[in-house]
């Protein structure tokens, strides 16, 4: 007993008990804040990674970076984007809200929820150690082309195809936990076609996630096997083919950048509305939509690969599937500006990165239906041009669309409304910057500068300078971003139950903050909340 | 151009400068129209997507601004209730299904032009190793390394650099104007792309395939290029270019190979009869290491890190020499370590071999002859 009392004085030690709650808990308000904490931490680190860059790119010539090591943080800054930015991100916007807008008391499995989270931090950390190990980093590209990764990558490739797994693990986890709770914890008497657009987006966006991390799982085991057991099954000199390592990369990468986009579809969809007073135009067409674009995602992956040696047949085929997801796509366009359209609108901050969000992600795809022209692209591709079209989609495509939800849903979090005047400075200094930094990459692109090179002929130096000065400004922003949020938790006006005047939903039922428990006993829904 | 940023100093000028307006900046904001008829036709296309786009922003940007306008509560304080319309859905969906087929269609035509390889006057094989070219002339059984030739100082910003910082090579590829050229593109290690935007070509090099592609350029003159797919460490230095020339000078170029060829071969045998002393050899193989082995090895023969290991007191380079001699002409297999000896001749690896076993503290005093490579080929 005396042994017992011990431990438990020992809990009650204020920094071990800190660590035991966050380490043990369960509850996915908790967790979906420890995942966006996560995200926002690696977003400084690959960022930071993203302005280095941009510092050896200044000028021509070498001057901070040598070659040997700017592949390696061109590496790990896609790599930690994509996967422990943007991906977190979305999931800890769902772990927060999805429970909250269908009335459910938590996610279906919360002990999953707590180890799909912890294992993203040991995941990163073991990724980011390879900066320092014998041989350097990771050189070959978020996208890992074998046999530049396999046969010839360094000896710590190893650690980043086991940091794959984990990142795999915990977002596959992640999705059976999302469709479970979905599909099981909505309040009594909502329908799937009563369900807010953010939950009907994270509900596609999860089967795509269960359907194409199996095959990421698969072909960096694939690469493992080629690398130590003697397979080649990338090696043509083994019979293998390095082209099949592209087809199955790509199977995964391309609905990949759709789960990297559908979660903030479903945001501008909240967000519109609300600030527009007015119902989302076309709810029906607006799932049908995304629904469309996660099946249309499975067969147009051969756009990644059209100067590969396609057979014309093919080409063809994967040009006309992939202009076709413009359709959808810009269904979706039409009916934000539709629901825009008649409204009243006020521009808060959440509603001015929405907006942002709808017009660059458009010029995201305007650049996209560019690329899908195959003569065409045979000069896009591998250039500037197409740095310049998925920076576009992803940053204030997927990053204002996870910008614009934080300051939608801040003060529920946390009880506090922001500064709306920091808010609205934060969103047109992002604005410029994001602009300034991507959209001469267009123009480098089309003049002829290559990706993923650290120094470039003199023809391309001005609209570099550009873009370098624009990815220092936009650094500022975002260390700007992090004071706000900072300084909203620790205080600001109290906000109220509804927040928004013309917010519906049920997250806005329950009180700000939300306590930590909510709809212990579901709400009943008669009316159908969208 | 309008500067060369050698120096920070000129770089922050042109910073400076920005506010006033320049034209070539204007210039230098569109896809090339190329020389070639295939560049021009994928110019063109590209002309129209842009087109296309740009209207239909407009019109998209232009409702969205208009609403924002028109619809802020300080105008419209009630707001409307509609939320449905099948029609306009159904509208919004057939219009942009109707202008995508008609992007289609020119589109279609230009891609089965692009595939057509067939009925070519010559070929040539281009093969990708890290990070040159090799060349071969198959009808003509001509062949060599393309390696860029920018000095080292001028990246490392202790010269000024160059025009053609960057986008020059040793020994370009020679072609004849008006022949349709097919290239054969494939690579010895890793991935590669051979790619020159005058003539819209840009077909990935890929060990174990090897891919296709053609161009017939009207024009004579100099045109440049970039290896475009990530291919490791020097990937940024790896240009391309092409010297077009009229059909009849081409052939007579093709006739000076021959007879260069000849000469080499002749070269070499004197070079195997002569034993060369070590003050010979030593300028020689610290200009070749420089140009070939510096890259990696570093020009102090320090290295980098573990990948790429230090030369100075290394087991092989003070080992022995028959391991040392292996280890530069044969390479190490999966590794950026190749094999030297189809790309250089019996003297300059025998050069190498005593520059590395003399320099840096090594002190072997050993000196390789040509004679010795050429028994260990």
């Amino acid at each position: 007993m005396v042994a017992d009392a011990e431990t438990v004085q020992k809990l009650r030690h204020p920094v071990l008990a800190f660590a035991a709650r966050w380490l043990f808990t369960t509850n996915h308000k908790e967790i979906g804040s420890l995942y966006l904490w996560l995200s926002f931490t690696l977003f400084f680190i690959a960022g930071g990674m993203a302005m280095f860059m941009r510092l050896e790119l200044f000028e021509p010539g070498i001057q901070f970076i040598d070659p040997l090591y700017y592949n390696q943080i061109l590496t790990l800054h896609g790599l930690v984007m994509v996967f422990g930015v943007v991906m977190p991100a979305f999931v800890g916007l769902a772990n927060w809200m999805i429970p909250l807008m269908i009335g459910a008391p938590d996610m279906a499995l919360p002990r999953l929820n707590n180890f799909s989270f912890w294992i993203l931090p040991f995941a990163f950390a073991m990724l980011l150690s390879t900066l320092f190990m014998e041989g350097g980093a990771p050189n070959f590209g978020w996208t890992f082309y074998a046999p530049l990764s396999t046969t010839y990558g360094p000896p710590s490739t190893d650690f980043f195809i086991l940091g794959v797994h984990m990142m795999g693990i915990s977002s596959i986890m992640g999705a059976i936990n999302i469709i479970v709770t979905i599909v099981n914890l909505r309040a009594p008497g909502m329908k799937y076609m009563q369900m807010p657009l953010f939950v009907w987006t994270w509900f596609i966006t999860a089967f795509l996630l269960i359907m194409v991390m199996p095959v990421l799982a698969g072909v960096v085991t694939m690469m493992l096997t080629d690398r130590h057991f003697g397979t080649s099954f990338f090696q043509a000199a083994g019979g293998g083919d390095p082209v099949l390592f592209q087809h199955i990369f790509w199977f995964f990468g391309h609905p990949e950048v759709y789960i990297l986009i559908l979660p903030g579809f479903g945001i501008a969809s909240q967000i519109i509305p609300t600030f527009a007073r007015k119902k989302l135009f076309g709810y029906h067409s607006m799932v049908y939509a995304t629904i469309a674009i996660a099946a249309l995602s499975f067969v147009v992956w051969g756009h990644h690969m059209f100067t590969t040696g396609m057979p014309l047949f093919a080409q063809m085929f994967i040009m006309y599937a992939t202009m076709l997801i413009a359709v959808p796509t810009g269904v979706k366009v039409f009916n934000w500006v539709a629901t825009m359209w008649g409204g009243s609108m006020t521009f808060e901050t959440p509603m001015l990165f929405a907006i942002g969000f709808v017009m660059m992600f458009t010029i995201g795809g305007f650049s996209g239906v560019m690329l899908a022209l195959v003569p065409a692209d045979i000069q896009y591709h591998d250039t500037y041009f197409v740095v310049a079209h998925f920076h576009y989609v992803l940053y204030p495509g997927a990053i204002f669309g996870t910008m614009a939800a934080v300051y939608y849903w801040l003060p529920k979090w946390c009880g506090h409304m922001y500064d709306e005047r920091l808010g609205k400075i934060h969103f047109w200094a992002a604005t410029i910057a994001v602009n300034l930094t991507f959209f001469p990459m267009h123009f480098t692109g089309l003049a002829g500068m290559p990706r993923r090179i650290p120094d470039y002929s003199l023809q391309f130096t001005d609209f570099n300078m550009m873009s370098s000065i624009g990815s220092w400004l936009l650094g500022l922003t975002q260390i700007f971003f992090l004071y706000i949020v900072i300084k909203t938790i620790r205080g600001g006006a109290k906000a109220t139950d509804q927040v928004w005047e013309g917010a519906e939903g049920l997250e806005w039922t329950i009180p700000s903050p939300a306590p930590l428990h909510t709809f212990e006993t579901p709400p009943v829904i008669t009316d159908g909340h969208k | 151009m309008t500067s060369c940023p050698g120096r920070p100093k000129l770089g922050l000028m042109t910073l400076l400068l920005w506010g006033v307006p320049q034209l070539s900046l204007a210039a230098k904001m569109d896809m090339r129209p190329g020389v070639t008829e295939m560049s021009v036709r994928i110019q063109q296309i590209h002309q129209m997507g842009l087109w296309v786009c740009t209207v239909i922003g407009i019109i998209v940007f232009g409702a969205m601004f208009y609403t924002m306008f028109a619809h802020r509560r300080s105008r419209n304080q009630t707001p409307a209730t509609f939320s449905e319309s099948a029609l306009v859905e159904f509208i919004w969906t057939l219009i942009p299904i109707l202008i995508l087929v008609g992007m289609a269609i020119p589109t279609t035509n230009a891609l089965r032009d692009i595939e057509d390889n067939d009925n070519s006057d010559m070929t040539v094989l281009i093969t990708a190793s890290q990070w040159k070219w090799h060349y071969q002339y198959l009808d003509s059984g001509i062949s060599y390394y393309s390696n860029i030739a920018t000095p080292q100082e001028q990246i490392n910003n202790t010269e000024p650099k160059g025009e053609h910082y960057l986008l020059e090579v040793d020994y370009p590829l020679v072609l004849p104007s008006n022949k349709k050229v097919r290239f054969l593109v494939t690579a010895d290690d890793v991935i590669h792309s051979w790619w020159v935007p005058d003539f819209a070509v840009k077909q990935d090099a890929i060990p174990g395939f090897i891919n296709e592609a053609w161009a017939r350029i009207p024009v004579t003159g100099t045109f440049r290029g970039q290896c475009a797919e990530l291919c490791g460490l020097d990937h940024a230095y790896m240009p391309i270019v092409v010297e077009v020339r009229p059909a009849e000078e081409f052939d007579a170029w093709i006739e000076d190979q021959r007879i260069a060829a000849e000469l080499a071969g002749e070269a070499a045998v004197a070079a195997r009869a002569k034993t060369w002393a070590m003050d010979e050899l030593l300028p020689i193989g610290q200009e070749v290491f420089f140009k070939h082995c510096a890259t990696c090895h570093e020009r102090d023969g320090m290295g980098q890190g573990a990948k790429y290991p230090a030369l100075a007191g290394s087991a092989i380079a003070t080992g022995e020499i028959v391991d040392h001699l292996d280890r530069v002409m044969n390479g190490k297999a999966d590794t950026e370590m190749q094999a030297w000896a189809p790309q250089l001749s019996d003297l300059e690896i025998a050069a190498i071999i005593t520059f590395e076993r003399n320099t840096w503290g090594n002190d072997t005093g050993d000196i390789i002859q040509p004679i010795t490579v050429y028994e260990a080929r």
